[in-house]
């Protein structure tokens, strides 16, 4: 129970990480209603990038900057697989991720370390880190909030809603969908780079199952945070991180009571799955229990009238 | 305005399921033309309008609107021309937008959509004044989500939606067949109020044989692909639902067939 609570501030860290790439999963899979598999591939693009860029001597901004071009490059060819080859949404998403495996392999190997440590994204100086990540997610969603409310933005929302309606009020919904995918992936890719000088290394392995971490903090803040979040894009996008962080909470819990790194990612797939299915069981089930209760209530209530 | 000559569409072809659903079919609509269409089903009323719309390319023939070929153009860019406003309520509008940002999308429709913000507080005052002259309530509600409205309520939204940025011709495809009657009524008067005010030049499909008598100053019935009668001015004003039935008969050899016409 102590060593969960010493850890906890890098567990919020990790957690913030993955809440950023939560964010970039959010705008395909719910703004764009495009279930793309492009994340696993993106987020070690941007390690692998961001690593060897560090080890060059290159500046971190830059780094930084690159990582996340590269993932746009990574959404801009799934887009194109999609749009411009007719490729169904999923399938363009796995092959691109098949693409970037190998491309991953060709850049940078299985694996990598950052030579050198960043003290506003490393473990060893946690409050800096924490305060640097908070500050970022501020701007991003700053960002991210100017961005949907624009015109262009506005027409990427549109085309997730409703591509008929869109297409009759002139939108080139080919065209929303690959910026869409852009735009995330480049998130997405920016969050793995932050992970590459977090962790203080790149693997190749590190991005398998990242797509099913982002959908868990997305639906974690469906469930959670729905009440707050319901009007405000801004609120929503916050939410979505926090998401990511109490994902990240129950997975550190849950590692520490089965200590087997073998079933590591068989508990993550399991947390998600309670997650997924805990909305749609408190409909089924609880809603039934409560309108028994109700109409319970009224009978009784109804006797008692009679017996009066 | 519009000119369709001899516009042929076959679905499926080379397979058991073919269907020429469009056998040559040839229309000029002057400016400020209303026209509606009637016909059975499968009669090719709404696949003229979804040609010209360019929801599917066309075998062979040319669309003309203004001058302007059009038969090559992709469904968006098509837009800049065309109001639509659909059969099914949920077609027309973004249900998880607001309506505000509704009207803003398609007030941007044709135009370049640029990194200026989505909806300015001009356009906010302009669109509560066009909101308060359906008479639903809608101006008070303005940042409601278009999920949360009725059927009847986001058919005429997305009627204004059609006709906020003038459309050279408005296409109205069966708009009222999924609203009740009283709601229906509501639609097709405020459908009538804003082709009259803009001077637009429409067309409507309708199962409807008073509807289409009652509205525009022209009529068309169409079968198996084809314009088999095409009516207007005085002469339309006359007709009765009688006369089309048995025009029907004559023009196509056949009964005609669709309960749903007839009843209504």
């Amino acid at each position: 129970m102590m060593a969960f609570f010493n850890v906890l501030p890098k567990t919020v860290a990790q957690g913030i990480l993955w809440g950023i790439m939560a964010i970039g999963v959010y705008i395909t899979f719910r703004i764009l209603d495009y279930a793309d598999m492009t994340v696993d591939g993106s987020i070690c693009t941007g390690m692998a990038v961001c690593a060897l860029m560090s080890n060059a001597g290159q500046p971190i901004w830059l780094a930084i900057l690159c990582a996340t071009l590269s993932g746009m490059a990574a959404g801009l060819l799934t887009g194109l697989f999609h749009t411009f080859f007719g490729i169904p949404s999923i399938l363009s998403g796995i092959l691109t991720q098949m693409i970037l495996w190998s491309v991953n392999l060709k850049l940078a190997g299985s694996f990598l370390f950052v030579k050198q440590d960043y003290p506003f994204m490393s473990a060893s100086e946690i409050g800096t880190t924490l305060i640097f990540l908070a500050v970022f997610v501020v701007l991003l969603v700053c960002i991210l909030y100017w961005f949907f409310g624009t015109e262009l933005g506005s027409s990427i929302r549109a085309t997730g809603t409703n591509p008929n309606m869109s297409r009759a009020q002139g939108i080139n919904i080919d065209f929303m969908k690959i910026l869409g995918l852009v735009i995330s992936n480049g998130i997405v890719a920016l969050s793995g780079s932050l992970f590459a000088l977090y962790n203080g290394s790149y693997g190749v392995d590190y991005g398998r199952g990242a797509i099913v971490t982002g959908l868990a903090a997305v639906i974690i803040a469906d469930a959670l945070f729905s009440w707050i979040a319901k009007s405000n894009f801004a609120v929503k996008l916050i939410s979505i991180v926090f998401g990511g962080i109490i994902y990240y909470l129950v997975y550190q819990a849950v590692l520490m009571v089965v200590f087997d790194a073998n079933l590591l990612k068989m508990l993550s797939a399991l947390i998600v799955a309670i997650f997924l299915a805990f909305p749609y069981l408190r409909k089924k089930y609880f809603n039934r229990y409560f309108r028994k209760l109700a109409s319970m209530m009224k009978k009784n209530k109804k006797e008692g009238k009679n017996n009066a | 305005m519009l000119e369709l000559t001899n516009v042929h569409k076959t679905f499926h072809p080379g397979t058991v399921n073919a269907k020429h659903a469009l056998c040559g079919v040839n229309l000029h609509l002057q400016p400020g033309d209303f026209v509606t269409i009637i016909g059975g089903n499968g009669a090719g009323k709404s696949t003229t309008l979804n040609a010209v719309a360019g929801v599917f390319p066309i075998d062979s023939g040319s669309i003309r609107i203004d001058g302007v070929d059009v038969a090559r153009l992709p469904e968006h860019k098509r837009a800049k021309y065309l109001g639509r406003v659909f059969q099914d309520p949920m077609t027309g509008t973004a249900a998880t937008m607001e309506i505000q940002e509704n009207l803003a999308i398609a007030a941007r429709r044709g135009n370049m959509r640029t990194l200026r913000w989505g909806i300015s507080s001009e356009e906010k005052k302009k669109y509560r004044e066009l909101l308060s002259i359906l008479e639903l309530g809608l101006e008070d509600r303005m940042s409601a989500k278009v999920g949360l409205l009725s059927g009847g309520q986001r058919q005429a939204l997305t009627l204004l939606m059609a006709t906020l940025k003038q459309p050279k011709i408005l296409l109205l495809d069966e708009h009222t067949a999924a609203l009740d009657p009283k709601t229906a009524a509501k639609v097709l008067e405020i459908s009538d109020m804003l082709i009259a005010e803009n001077k637009l030049t429409a067309m409507m499909v309708t199962h409807n044989m008073r509807d289409a008598i009652a509205h525009g100053n022209r009529l068309i019935m169409m079968n198996a692909g084809r314009v088999i009668f095409d009516v207007s001015g005085e002469e339309k004003k006359k007709l009765t639902v009688d006369d089309l039935i048995e025009k029907f008969s004559q023009a196509s050899g056949q009964e005609f067939a669709s309960d749903r016409a007839l009843l209504s």
